[in-house]
């Protein structure tokens, strides 16, 4: 079971209390999560990446184990403590204004 | 007993007020989708409880939310606008060609008579359609392949199509206005469109007559007389008397003739509201004093409507989505400011008061007259 924290605002638009727990086929990857998020809860698509080039939206990033995954690429496997469960994947809006 | 229902787009969500016919005494809901910016709600002509909220976030993108009670509830429906073929590019600030970005939807136009097929104004400039409740979107592209696409250069907020008018005596024919780009009309029901901006005169841009490139703000019409539009330019209030095949300046004795909003009276045809601002560089009322001028004349003659408005240290503006009337007798008349004021009417613009002193910024206002 993977899981993901989603930032407040996500939160809210997809009726999600604390943490989305979600099952992931195959190796646990930034694309997968996604793919997986996105199929559970469908008013996510768009809001994390772009619906067609599925390019990170510029203010969203990508945390786990005290690491900012954001520039990965999408297809690389995520650390062995989110796949497993241990640690959650935490989508963050990015600090942005003044 | 009949009444009112104003929806009210702000940069921090969303609010629905609501009272008699009497409009003296408000319910006020909300923040709905809070945190968030609604640059538009709007009700269905043909089904007052069927709503459109353009919900929007630099962070998460856009959604759309539709409600069936009238605002009570929403559910997110279609969020995905994706221009049709190659996008192509237009002009940037800068002169160098910008490929089409799709940024947020501006203004949602619910069609007259069908609740589930409604209209999206889009940054950057293009017109989707849905004809399922908003669950998908197709875009309008005729509009921007019509042939001077390629030119547009967005004004200062964002190269929008911000204004969509529904002719109700022809289902094919549409208006609508982009910044900075002019009016397009269609009689086609979208497939083809022309340039509507004969008469525009621009002094900001190279060729100040040219046919598009003219920063239009706002365009309005009265739903007995389709062939007659107003219009505030971004300077000049202007009218058309043939369907914006030309214009002519109306602005006559205003104070200052740039503003964003413009709308006309539900019962009077040429009786027409505008809000001055100073200038384009200052975007806040003339003298520090908050006036909506109104002409009973279709335009050029225009007295000052200040009763119960503040008449000194005001300076708010008033954004081009946010003025509305309700169709009541009399006529109500509403509108908010970036201060987060919400003013209302309930005489024809005789006389006013706040409905609500403190949202965040409003973007849009509209008004649904309930049976």
């Amino acid at each position: 079971m993977i899981r993901v924290i989603l930032p407040t605002h996500l939160r809210t638009l997809a009726h999600v209390d604390g943490e989305a727990q979600l099952h992931v086929e195959g190796q646990a990857t930034q694309r997968s999560v996604l793919d997986a998020l996105e199929a559970c809860y469908p008013m996510l698509r768009g809001t994390i990446r772009d619906h067609v080039t599925h390019q990170r939206r510029a203010f969203v990033r990508f945390f786990a184990c005290e690491q900012d995954l954001s520039h990965e690429p999408p297809d690389a496997p995520l650390p062995d403590a989110v796949a497993m469960g241990a640690e959650p994947l935490l989508i963050v809006g990015a600090m942005a204004g003044g | 007993m009949s009444g009112v229902r104003v929806l009210v787009g702000t940069r921090k969500g969303a609010f629905v007020l609501t009272a008699d016919a009497k409009r003296a005494r408000w319910d006020i809901s909300g923040p709905h989708f809070a945190g968030w910016e609604i640059y538009h709600l709007k009700g269905s002509p043909a089904d007052p409880n069927r709503l459109y909220a353009s919900q929007s976030s630099g962070w998460f993108g856009q959604q759309i939310q539709r409600s069936n009670d009238g605002g009570k509830t929403w559910e997110p429906v279609g969020n995905k606008f994706v221009y049709d073929g190659v996008p192509g590019t237009h002009q940037w600030y800068d002169g160098t060609p910008h490929p089409w970005e799709f940024a947020r939807v501006w203004h949602l136009e619910p069609a007259l008579t069908d609740p589930d097929t409604v209209y999206a104004g889009v940054e950057d400039a293009a017109l989707f359609r849905s004809a399922d409740g908003g669950q998908t979107w197709q875009e309008l592209s005729g509009l921007r392949g019509h042939g001077s696409g390629a030119s547009w250069q967005p004004g200062a907020g964002g190269m929008c199509l911000h204004t969509i008018v529904l002719d109700p005596s022809d289902s094919g024919r549409l208006f609508v206005a982009i910044s900075a780009a002019g009016v397009f009309r269609t009689d086609d029901a979208g497939k083809t469109w022309r340039p509507m901006n004969r008469g525009l005169t621009s002094v900001g841009i190279p060729n100040p007559t040219a046919d598009v490139g003219h920063c239009v703000h706002r365009i309005a019409m009265h739903r007995s007389r389709p062939g007659v539009l107003f219009m505030q330019k971004h300077w000049d209030v202007m009218r058309s008397d043939d369907a914006g095949e030309t214009w002519r300046e109306v602005s006559g004795n205003l104070p200052s003739d740039f503003g964003f909003p413009i709308d006309v009276h539900a019962h009077e045809p040429d009786t027409i509201y505008v809000v001055p601002i100073k200038s384009d560089s200052e975007h806040y009322p003339p003298d520090g004093k908050l006036r909506v001028y109104r002409s009973r004349t279709g335009g050029n003659e225009w007295e000052a409507l200040t009763t119960g408005l503040p008449q000194r240290d005001c300076y708010v503006n008033v954004l081009r989505d946010a003025m509305a009337v309700d169709s009541l007798d009399a006529c109500g008349v509403y509108f908010g400011t970036t201060g987060g004021q919400v003013y209302a009417s309930a005489d024809a613009g005789d006389s006013w008061a706040p409905i609500v002193r403190d949202l965040p910024a409003v973007l849009s206002v509209e008004v649904q007259t309930l049976p």
